[in-house]
């Protein structure tokens, strides 16, 4: 049995009354690609900042690397921020920095590294993402947005994480560089001690790449297992979710020998 | 920490190879003489990232290495086959090339200018033609949050400057036994100048930057693009409200500007000199003619105008992220203050030509 790096235990969130989260608990094991699935505004996204750090849950626990995290000063929470790694939905790429800037931010704050030394790791997390070298001086606003997701790819490795958070890495891709990301993906998660944390509604994405998925409706999980389990449940909301037209087409790819 | 010894051809890795680490094993492998030898023993690497095996197959790449761990191999063999360029030089700019390049920014940034405010008349004269066109929502909503708000900010201000005038020339007229002078110094500087240029500079600082941060961040979030594809036009949905709500709240504010800034001098001068209210009021009927209102509040729609506009335009100059939006807002205030201190020299040159 691989240990939990992250364990969620019936955690409630809402908004002004809004519930969104109604008692969630999963458990993300180490080394693995867990994804997590789910209707829009099914509250996904802010799983992720809670579990980040980035905003409070109204109660519950949260454990990553066997440290509770709800209620941790700020001093203990920076050791946990330097060993994940985050991707937005919206890139959040710093506006002023070029590529290159962006990349090396993290390590320039946290290592002693010498700038010329920064820049050849940045330039490599930037080749890594599958961005040319040509981007690495281009703006934020200079790029299109699948460089965009890649550029923040590399920002959210920069530091070479334990746990890297992807918060919709494909969604706003061409079909082409969607199917490269789960390349991607799959490589980043041979070459590199990585659990990865993806958020998505690309159902290749689910299919090819993910070790288990978690499926999230009404303020809870529905079901967590592989695609294969899943696709068995008798869920409403799931069998809908993965027997609708889109569905269904993926499904049948995802029997079919690569 | 990744550390070395040398043993006749044989070089012992070991140690944590992680970019937290790495930093004086940088400069300590620059200086590393690799000269004969032929093997590396890397049983001791206990740990190691990119940054580790990126600056281990700077130095050893051609060295054949023994012992090494396979994750640690396999790192370093995906490391050392990313297509990495050199560093990127900035492109060193002459003194000349630098001034000559601010130069023609300048003109060119004036050349727009002139432009916007161009389209921007074109935009007021035709809705003044067929006011059905006019959007009167946002036209409402700014006169609120440009002019009714200022309300208290810009009467407690003007308040203040007439306290202050009148108690410093308190002292210089008593000695003359011109106590009651101190109507005319209050009555004319306020309504000729002080009202107006006050009111003007709050509203610059206070409104002029909003208009420019609020349309420099929908530039930025590409709100300013989707309302062109949806067929609104920016001047007519963004601009001319503010120019007009403006043009309708500046005069009226320097209106109640002057009324506070004069009911300050008076409440200063039964203080200090004595005069009592009703001698000022009599005293400022009689001598304070009412040119000296007109002047000062006719500049009004003129300031009004340059706020509006030069907050706008810089709103639209944003480009990139929210570091432009904040170093245009800056920008904005800067120049309206400007342009309209400016503006009211050449008033002043105006009126004393035509001896008003
Ligand atoms: N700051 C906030 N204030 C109020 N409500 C919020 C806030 N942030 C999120 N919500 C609400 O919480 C719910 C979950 O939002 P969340 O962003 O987590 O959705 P999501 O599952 O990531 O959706 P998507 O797949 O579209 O990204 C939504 O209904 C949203 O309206
Ligand atoms: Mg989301």
């Amino acid at each position: 049995m691989k240990e939990a790096i992250v364990s969620i235990t019936d955690l409630c969130t809402s908004f002004d009354g809004f519930v969104v989260h109604d008692h969630v608990s999963l458990e993300i094991l180490k080394g693995e690609v867990f994804a997590i699935a789910g209707s829009s505004g099914c509250g996904k996204s802010t799983l992720l900042r809670e579990i980040i750090m980035l905003q409070k849950p109204d109660s519950g626990s949260i454990r990553v690397f066997g440290r509770e995290i709800t209620g941790l000063s700020e001093e203990a929470a920076l050791d946990l921020r330097k060993r994940w790694g985050m991707m937005f939905e919206r890139s959040a790429l710093f506006s002023s920095l070029n590529v290159l800037e962006n990349v090396g931010l993290p390590l320039r704050e946290h290592t002693l590294l010498s700038r010329e030394l920064v820049d050849e790791i940045a330039s490599i997390k930037i080749a890594l993402a599958g961005l040319p070298q040509s981007a690495r001086t281009k703006y934020p606003d200079e790029l299109s947005g699948g460089m965009r997701k890649r550029a923040a790819l590399a920002r959210a490795l920069s530091l070479d994480p334990e746990l890297l958070f992807l918060d919709e890495p494909t969604a706003g891709l061409d079909p082409l560089s969607a199917s490269g990301f789960d390349e991607l993906v799959l490589n980043l998660k041979h070459s590199l001690p990585l659990t990865m944390v993806i958020v998505t509604h690309d159902l290749d994405l689910l299919w090819h790449v993910a070790d288990r998925v978690a499926f999230m409706g009404g303020g809870q999980v529905l079901g967590v297992g592989t695609m294969q389990e899943l696709s068995k449940s008798e869920d409403p909301l799931i069998r809908e979710y993965f027997y609708g037209p889109r569905g269904r087409a993926a499904r049948e790819q995802a029997w079919k020998p690569r | 920490m990744p550390s070395m010894e040398r043993e006749g051809a044989l070089l012992r890795l070991s140690g944590k190879w992680n970019a937290a680490e790495l930093a004086d094993a940088e400069s300590r492998f620059g200086q590393l003489s690799l000269e004969g030898v032929e093997e590396i023993d890397a049983k001791g690497i206990e740990s190691m990232d990119t940054a580790g095996a990126w600056l281990y197959s700077k130095h050893f790449a051609g060295i054949a290495a023994i012992g090494m761990k396979r994750e640690h191999a396999d790192l370093v063999s995906l490391v050392s086959g990313m297509k990495v360029e050199g560093p990127v030089g900035k492109s060193a700019q002459g003194f000349l090339e630098k001034a000559g390049r601010a130069g023609w920014g300048g003109f060119e940034k004036l050349l727009e200018m002139l432009s916007f405010i161009g389209e921007a008349s074109v935009h007021l004269a035709r809705s003044l033609t067929s006011p059905s066109r006019m959007r009167w929502k946002p036209i409402l909503h700014n006169l609120q949050h440009a002019g009714f708000d200022a309300l208290p900010i810009a009467g407690l201000l003007s308040f203040l400057m007439g306290v202050v005038i009148s108690y410093q020339g308190a002292e210089q007229l008593a000695r003359y036994g011109a106590n009651i002078f101190v109507v005319n110094l209050v009555g004319l500087s306020m309504l000729r100048e002080l009202g107006p240029l006050l009111t003007a500079i709050i509203i610059a600082g206070r409104s002029g930057s909003a208009f420019t941060a609020q349309i420099g961040t929908m530039k930025v979030t590409e709100e300013i693009d989707a309302m062109r594809t949806i067929g609104i036009a920016p001047m007519e949905q963004l601009v001319l409200p503010k120019i007009i709500a403006l043009l309708i709240a500046l005069p009226l504010l320097t209106v109640y500007a002057d009324i506070m800034g004069v009911m300050g001098g008076m409440m200063m001068s039964s203080f200090e000199l004595g005069v009592s209210y009703t001698d000022f009021i009599d005293r400022f009927g009689s001598t304070i003619g009412v040119s000296a209102f007109l002047v000062g509040v006719g500049k009004a729609p003129v300031f009004a105008a340059i706020i509006a506009v030069v907050g706008c335009f810089q709103g639209f100059q944003v480009s990139g992220g929210a570091d432009s939006v904040g170093m245009q807002t800056t920008r904005s205030v800067v120049q309206s203050i400007f342009y309209v201190i400016v503006a009211d020299a050449i008033f002043s040159v105006i009126f004393s030509l035509v001896n008003l």
